[in-house]
């Protein structure tokens, strides 16, 4: 699942809950409807935690995986 | 918005453990779209001062890990037993404990209690100073953040009776 196409990319690797929620919301605010933002997290619950997020926030969760402690996540702005 | 899911928070602690709850929860809720107020009142009216200089108060709370934030992860890791006698009477012992702290969280990627408020105030969330506790203890609103509003309980439950999350922390 390393083929999807990105509009933008956020690093969140090494910060702990709260902030790659944050930081996540921050960055998909700025974007346009539509478009897809790759994030990388180290943090463990970020799992729960976006799954989480944007079922609150309709944001679709397009793809998320897991490889040598990185979290990735791809995420569209509805 | 009218579906918008409502949070009511009562932050009633000043010491930086107790802290975090409140802004950890506020600015996600309000990175999850809801609309948040917290009402500040006894010990927490500190949290709303231009500088926090909120500390961990170890002598008063047995079960508190004490970790130090460098050295070798066994190290790191390892639980250092902190007798009562110790941590009562020990000059400058709650200030080292604070300090450790801070530097444990800034290394596991924590954010600052700082940094989560400035979000709050930033991402619109309601702070609400208790004017009981504030005639009481005797602050300004002049020594808080702007932005900080007064009121009483009623202000409070006005807002949590519409809340579908109200927490006392």
């Amino acid at each position: 699942m390393n083929d999807i196409a990105y509009d933008q990319e956020l690093d969140c690797k090494g910060m702990n809950c709260p902030l790659p929620i944050l930081k996540t919301k921050k960055q998909v605010d700025t974007m346009d409807e539509g478009q897809v933002l790759k994030m990388v997290a180290t943090d463990p619950g970020s799992i729960n935690d976006m799954n989480a997020w944007t079922r609150r926030t309709g944001h679709e969760m397009l793809s998320h995986n897991e490889e040598g402690g990185i979290y990735t996540f791809y995420i569209q702005k509805t | 918005m009218s579906d918008q899911k409502k949070m009511a928070l009562i932050a009633s602690q000043g010491t930086l453990d107790w802290a975090y709850p409140p802004f950890i929860l506020a600015s996600t809720a309000v990175a999850l779209d809801m609309e948040v107020q917290i009402f500040f009142t006894f010990y927490g009216l500190t949290l709303l001062k231009k500088e926090i200089k909120a500390k961990v108060a170890p002598a008063s709370n047995p079960a508190m890990p004490m970790k130090m934030p460098f050295g070798p992860k066994g190290f790191q890791d390892f639980d250092w037993p902190m007798p009562n006698v110790l941590m009562g009477n020990a000059p400058g012992f709650e200030t080292m404990a604070t300090s450790l702290m801070k530097k444990t969280f800034k290394n596991k990627g924590v954010a600052s209690i700082e940094e989560l408020r400035e979000i709050c105030v930033e991402s619109g969330v309601k702070l609400i100073g208790c004017q009981m506790t504030m005639d009481v203890f005797g602050f300004d609103k002049e020594e808080f953040i702007d932005g900080v509003d007064v009121g009483g309980a009623a202000t409070f439950l006005e807002f949590a009776s519409e809340a579908d999350i109200q927490l006392f922390i």
